[in-house]
């Protein structure tokens, strides 16, 4: 017996969700929306599983034709659900992780449409969070290209929406909007990224003559290899706007102005995966052309190293998530572009666990600062809040940013099960062992060895680097002295909260069995997806396993000294400043990649707006050809019409018409004497020329 | 036996009397009378043929002009009665109101 059948549920129930908490939510409240909403997605999670278990009877999985949609021509695209190990494996990520983080935002949103004085947002939050879950499993489930764009650009649409959440605020919660302008960065950003995506699908058709998964990947073998360059590269830009790779990542920084739940799904866990997720769907496509796997492998692990050096020096928590998940997500898109495909979807599927989980955690250690901050205990029941949106309006505007971690410190002691989950998920991302980080990340390097050094040395240096700032990351937050009164005073989050940090923390740590060693199940799993020429099983190296460990563990070392050995004081500038100088100021500021971008994207490309509005369009074209050409033209056409021709020609004629009826009217009016014998006279005459007639013409 | 041609002279000479009088008179009466010459004129030549040619409905053709004319010359003379009480004239001349 199979469930196979049941897979569109997948999508429905988290739109079933949606549709309720959009039609009653704000009415029935916050534990009624929020109960929705994680039931929604956690039945996409029991619909995974039941995948899951059907696959095991039937590895090969099945397709399921829901309907037709488009069918014109040669383009025949059904809208058909596309059941194999590849695409349940991310079905499950992204419910299984999706419901722990509903479950944290029930907690978590409580809190924060409190800070930011809107609690009606509660149930447009969750809303969102559904469409995104909805859209994500689209995109994963698809059958053909063009549906796995639809959820693509759907995902593109709520990572909009969810960063430009409170969209008349700032990141740190004074009014604004540099929240909307982060939300536009990250659409105008993937936009440019999803050309590329469109190119490499018009391209694709033009080559396969269609767009469904089962026709195009088999037939790579039959097709131009530089046609199938191209797909590769166009499709190589997608990746890069989704899965934030160099040079379109930047959006991905500025979309932690989202509330942090959404920075943990969506811009960590699983949305920016869907670019490591298209290449890996399209692994016969990368695999039959090796140049550009190369190019996507050196953009991966290029990416990966420079994203790694900036959130060294970044002080705000999430933003060294960010630089760290940019990192990350250039170690899969390495791994993918040099073939590793499981290694890819393993480190995928790791990382989606600590990551989440740093996140979340970040979330908790904010949100403990903010309640220590500004304390809304005693002010929880949700029909006054009108009361307090006056009470705490004027203190809100204080100048104090609960993400700085210079305002952190200590926090072990106040928040200790937040402190034990973090530091978990924190080591697993150094990639310490026996933790998931570690195996995933080992499998990737030891990959990377064989295939491309160059690739091994960049993603080894990102790795030293990647332990460094975490290891200066939980030094300056947990360890010191307290460095402001709300690190003091910060106070442990609830259990909505703490629940899904402890299971995805015990992910954390067991998550790397999934492909341990020697047995590797997962590569097992996916080979009957992948097959056997793009899923094989990675030999354990110790050499490289015992190299990356040493090189994390000097790395934590390296950062104990800096940040542990003697700790930050409050007003302190960061020890690593006067060492590296001029370097640490340049990962300080991000490379000053933005202001690249500013001056030599932005700025032109604002001024050619000028120019073309005001010269072209105001001047010219309004100016000249609307006022002069066409407003005078018209103006002068307009009067010869109406002057000589329409009050001369016709006026005249029919004015002379009437003239000429007055004027015989008048001249018969002057028969009419009224004298009965002039009547008499006419009728006499009438006769006699009548009668004339009749006697001469016969 | 008197020619025919007599006939068509002296009906020629009433028809004209009559016509001039309808002309030229401005007494309404007179104008009356002169169209009873008329029609008179023409019941002669319709009496004339009608013996020359040996046929009755000339005859009886005359009868119905004569009740024609009795029934005319009421309608008419109650006109006039009319004019006269509102105007204490029978000049048609001065009926001349519709002029245009």
């Amino acid at each position: 017996m199979d469930a196979f059948a049941l897979v569109p549920w997948i999508v429905f129930f988290p739109l079933i969700g949606l549709v309720i908490n959009l039609a009653f939510g704000r009415r029935f409240g916050e534990v009624f929306s929020a109960t929705v909403g994680t039931l929604a997605v956690f039945s996409a999670f029991v619909v995974a599983v039941l995948q899951f278990l059907s696959l095991q009877a039937h590895p090969h999985g099945q397709i399921v034709h829901l309907a037709d949609w488009i069918n014109i021509g040669g383009l025949q695209i059904p809208w058909a659900f596309n059941v194999d190990t590849l695409s349940v494996t991310m079905m499950l990520v992204v419910s299984g992780v999706g419901t722990l983080i509903h479950i944290y935002a029930a907690g978590y949103m409580h809190y924060d449409v409190r800070y930011k004085e809107d609690p009606g947002s509660f149930a447009r939050f969750f809303i969102y969070l559904n469409l995104f879950i909805a859209a994500m499993m689209i995109l994963v489930s698809g059958n053909s290209y063009l549906m796995l764009f639809v959820g693509w650009e759907g995902v593109g649409l709520c990572s909009f929406l969810l960063i430009g959440f409170w969209y008349s605020r700032n990141p740190d919660g004074s009014k604004g909007l540099l929240n909307s302008q982060a939300a536009k960065k990250a659409f105008v950003a993937n936009r440019v990224g999803d050309f590329g995506f469109l190119l490499a699908m018009f391209l694709t058709f033009w080559a396969f003559g269609s767009l469904s998964f089962d026709q195009v990947l088999p037939n790579a073998a039959n097709v131009e290899p530089s046609i199938i360059i191209a797909i590769a590269l166009c499709m190589l830009i997608g990746v890069t706007g989704k899965s934030a790779q160099l040079p379109l990542y930047v959006w991905l920084p500025d979309a932690m102005a989202g509330p942090t739940p959404v920075s943990a799904l969506i811009h960590a866990a699983t949305m920016v995966t869907a670019g490591v997720y298209l290449v890996v769907r399209s692994a016969p496509l990368f695999g039959a052309v090796p140049e550009a796997g190369n190019v996507v492998a050196i953009v991966g692990a290029v990416t990966a190293l420079f994203a790694a050096t900036i959130a060294v020096a970044q002080n705000d928590i999430k933003k060294v998530l960010a630089y760290s998940t940019i990192s990350q997500l250039g170690f899969m898109v390495a791994a993918v572009g040099i073939g590793a495909y499981v290694a890819g979807m393993f480190h995928l599927v790791t990382h989606a666990f600590f990551k989440a989980l740093l996140f979340l955690g970040s979330g908790s250690v904010i949100l403990a600062l903010e309640r220590a901050h500004h304390p809304l205990d005693g002010h929880h029941d949700e029909h006054h809040h009108d009361d307090h949106h006056d009470e705490h309006h004027d203190d809100h505007h204080a100048p104090f940013d609960p993400q700085d971690m210079r305002n952190m410190g200590g926090l072990r002691k106040q928040i200790p099960t937040t402190y034990r989950v973090y530091l978990i998920g924190a080591l697993a991302l150094a990639g310490l062992p026996p933790l998931a980080g570690f195996f995933s990340k080992d499998e990737i390097l030891t990959d990377a060895l064989h295939a491309n050094m160059l690739v091994w040395g960049l993603l080894t240096a990102a790795a030293f680097l990647t332990a460094f700032y975490m290891g200066r990351q939980i030094w300056l937050v947990f360890f010191g002295e307290p460095r402001t009164k709300a690190a003091k005073e910060a106070v442990e989050s609830p259990p909505t909260i703490l629940i899904p940090l402890g299971i995805l923390a015990v992910l954390s740590v067991f998550g790397g069995l999934i492909n341990v060693p020697v047995l590797h199940p997962f590569t097992d799993w996916l080979e009957h997806t992948l097959g056997h020429d793009f899923a094989h099983a990675t030999v354990f190296n110790f050499g490289v396993a015992i190299f990356s460990t040493v090189l994390a563990l000097i790395a934590i070392y390296i950062s104990w000294r800096l940040y542990g050995r003697k700790p930050l004081a409050a007003g302190e500038v960061d020890p690593l400043k006067q060492r590296l100088g001029f370097l640490f100021k340049g990962m300080e500021n991000k490379w000053w990649v933005d202001e690249l971008y500013d001056a030599v994207i932005i700025q032109p490309y604002r001024r050619l707006a000028a120019f073309l509005a005001d010269v072209v369009d105001w001047r010219f074209w309004h100016d000249w050809v609307h006022d002069t050409v066409i407003g005078r033209g018209f103006g002068a056409l307009a009067r010869f019409l109406a002057e000589p021709v329409d009050m001369g020609v016709i006026d005249g004629i029919s004015k002379g018409l009437a003239a000429v009826a007055t004027g015989l009217s008048r001249g018969f009016s002057l028969l009419q004497s009224g004298y009965v014998r002039n009547y008499a006279l006419m009728v006499f005459f009438g006769v006699v020329l009548m009668i004339g007639y009749l006697v001469f013409s016969s | 036996m008197i020619p025919i041609s007599y006939y068509f002279a002296l009906s020629a000479i009433l028809f004209a009397l009559g016509a001039l009088g309808v002309l030229i008179r401005r007494n309404a009466i007179i104008i009356f009378m002169s169209v009873e010459l008329m029609l008179n004129a023409a019941n002669l030549l319709f009496v004339a043929f009608a013996r020359a040619n040996e046929a009755l409905s000339g005859q009886v053709f005359v009868f119905f002009v004569i009740a024609v004319a009795a029934a005319e010359v009421a309608v008419g003379l109650a006109l006039i009665v009319v004019i006269f009480r509102n105007r204490q004239s029978i000049d048609i001349d001065e009926m001349s109101n519709l002029k245009g």
